[in-house]
């Protein structure tokens, strides 16, 4: 079992639910302190994007932080070279897309991203299909190889990949990209589904943009991911103190 | 004594055509990928659905399209010269070809609406009118760069009863209009098929858009032998993702023709790209050094695309097909000529075949070779472009 894995494990042991918000890396010079502030607010891990050009399961918010964090000049490089800066008492996980981790070479990428602290990474548009050498690498680095469940994803699909997925399971709260919140979702049908056969750590995750979604989620899952409406503070110019009463009302709710 | 090689057989299990191709997409939209597998399968082995497609194409489209000597023109550059005419199918492009197999397959899954990506607009409005024909839904996504540079385009799509929604994120052309087509059919993947313009994106797209642009090669193939070719000495077509090149190529990639594709100097995936991922496939991309898509610039919108089909990919990796790539400034010269030989005014995309032609006539392409020209496409859409860059350099 990857040290992601054992970590969000241990913390679900407590009776705690787990907070994972997401951020942009390099979307703004003092980025890191925005993960330490999360984490002093009450986040049990965090989930750092790397960016790409052309990110399919993003939405608008993470579209444009993804551009933006570009413009300066962010690479895969850059953010662990950051992330030397902080010294995360929490799990690190990184979220990209395939091509940046395969142009970087993938046992180098897997191996980078550990030497910096990160040791989980969802790759959302590496279909179960396709993972097999990324998972390899990730092998050779203790890094887990995060895979998604969809709410269209057949039962029998489900079984293989919470039996593959490593670290914890990212279930899809609803059939959209990141930050669509309307409706009211599958993700408890999807953590249910997970659940049949296997016990991995299931987080929900898409469309979460208020702390009561995320009590309602929490309540049917080990946990909630909480991306686009998060960039959006710090995309209309929030620092630290917003980051942090952000979090802290999210928190709030999960553990009421 | 071993079997013969042959070209442009089915992708292998996974979708790979040798190392490109693939299926690179989100979980959400596996389960739609395997089925549209499945159901094409079936399809494409049911003599009932091929029928049905050929009908609506004799019926509907115009097919057969013929195949005219390019006498003039062929004098003028010392070349024997038979073009294809996909300009005179219904839309006036080899587009409505895909676009009405892959409404049929919609149909045939039970979904009742259809999304598609366009660049220069063909595409969409193929689509646009296909999906008129068949009574399903349809929504077309287009870069808000080319909504402006092809403003009759959206103005048709919409005629035909289909909504278009301008693209504004990233460089707001073609690729952006991939990943927002890729994005809205997350959510809607239930009911809504997503109608790929090229032979592109994740398997099954490639092979069956190739499979339903070959009737392209086969007709072609046929009609040359009425003119006594027995095969070309070369075979000719512009490539933006690649669907007339495949759909062409298909026809001669078993006998001895040089396959030619022509890319855009500015979206030259072959020339200037390197091994990536990107719209659910492995293939040639133009990109920099860390892996981030570059914006292809060309004069037609058509070939503005940093990426190639993977089945291209292959065959230019194992050398069965040629990809060369043609300038901007090359491309008013060629539809010119061929305007004023021919009678024919090409799409601009098309013309960028006719002036690799005109440059390698004697040279690539020795003095009295056979040579198949695929002419994609008319060039009515481009004719306001056309003329503001001719009133410009005069």
């Amino acid at each position: 079992m990857k040290s992601l894995e054992r970590d969000l494990r241990a913390v679900r042991a407590t009776g705690r639910k787990l907070l994972v918000p997401y951020f942009m890396g390099g979307l703004t010079n003092d980025w890191t302190e925005h993960v330490e502030a999360a984490v002093l607010a009450g986040a049990d891990a965090v989930e750092i994007g790397i960016p790409f050009s052309d990110p399919m399961m993003d939405g608008p918010v993470i579209q444009e932080a993804d551009l933006r964090s570009l413009a300066f000049g962010t690479t895969l490089e850059s953010i662990c070279d950051d992330l030397s800066r902080l010294d995360a008492a929490v799990p690190l996980i990184a979220m990209t897309y395939y091509n940046i981790v395969l142009h970087y070479g993938l046992d180098r990428a897997a191996g980078k991203l550990a030497d910096s602290g990160i040791h989980g990474a969802i790759i959302p548009d590496l279909a179960l299909e396709e993972t097999a050498p990324w998972i390899a690498a990730c092998d050779g680095a203790d890094v887990a190889s995060v895979l998604l469940v969809a709410p269209s994803t057949p039962p029998a699909r489900v079984d293989q990949l919470a039996a593959r997925t490593q670290g914890f399971a990212y279930a899809s709260a609803r059939m959209a990209v990141t930050g669509q919140s309307a409706g009211g979702g599958d993700g408890e049908r999807v953590v249910e589904s997970i659940r049949r056969t296997s016990d991995v750590p299931a987080l929900m995750g898409i469309g979460i943009a208020t702390p009561n979604q995320a009590k309602e989620a929490a309540e049917v899952s080990d946990g909630v991911i909480v991306g686009s409406a998060l960039v959006q503070v710090i995309l209309d110019g929030g620092g630290t103190s917003e980051i942090e009463s952000f979090i802290r009302s999210f928190r709030s709710a999960i553990d009421s | 004594m071993s079997d013969p090689v042959l070209y442009m057989e089915e992708p292998d299990e996974r979708g790979r055509f040798g190392e490109f191709g693939g299926r690179f997409v989100p979980e959400a939209l596996m389960p739609a990928c395997l089925e549209l597998e499945a159901a094409f399968t079936d399809a494409w082995s049911d003599a009932a659905f091929i029928e049905e497609y050929r009908t609506v194409l004799r019926e509907f489209a115009g097919r057969p399209t013929p195949v005219t000597p390019l006498v003039r023109l062929g004098e003028h550059l010392g070349l024997r010269i038979f073009a294809k005419r996909e300009d005179l199918a219904h839309t006036g492009s080899h587009k409505i070809n895909n676009v009405i197999g892959q409404t049929l397959l919609t149909k045939r899954m039970g979904k009742r609406r259809v999304i598609a990506e366009t660049g220069a607009g063909q595409h969409g409005v193929a689509t646009a009118t296909a999906a008129a024909r068949l009574g399903l839904e349809c929504t077309v996504f287009m870069g808000e760069v080319d909504t402006e540079r092809q403003i009759l385009n959206v103005f048709r799509m919409e005629l035909l009863g289909s909504r278009v929604v301008p693209v504004t994120s990233g460089s707001r052309t073609l690729k952006d209009a991939v990943n927002e087509a890729m994005r809205e059919w997350v959510t809607c993947v239930a009911d809504t098929h997503y109608c790929i313009g090229s032979v592109m994106g994740p398997h099954p797209f490639p092979w069956i858009v190739r499979e339903f642009q070959s009737i392209i090669g086969q007709e072609a193939s046929r009609q040359l032998a009425d003119f006594g070719v027995d095969v070309p000495d070369a075979v000719i077509a512009c490539v933006g993702g690649g669907s007339n090149a495949a759909g062409i190529f298909a026809g001669f990639a078993n006998t001895s023709s040089r396959l030619i594709g022509i890319e855009a100097a500015g979206g030259s995936a072959v020339g200037n790209g390197s091994p990536g991922v990107l719209h659910g496939m492995r293939s040639l991309l133009m990109q920099d050094e860390f892996g981030q898509i570059e914006e292809a610039h060309s004069i037609s919108a058509g070939l503005d695309y940093p990426g190639i089909g993977p089945e291209h990919a292959h065959l230019a990796q194992i050398g069965r097909a040629e990809y060369y790539a043609i300038g901007d400034e090359d491309v008013i010269g060629a539809l010119r000529l061929l305007s004023e030989k021919e009678g024919i005014i090409p799409a601009l995309e098309t013309a960028h075949a006719v002036a690799w032609m005109i440059r390698e006539a004697g040279g690539a392409l020795p003095t009295g070779s056979t040579v198949l020209l695929n002419l994609s496409g008319r060039g009515d859409k481009d004719v306001a472009q056309v003329q503001a860059i001719l009133r410009a350099q005069s």
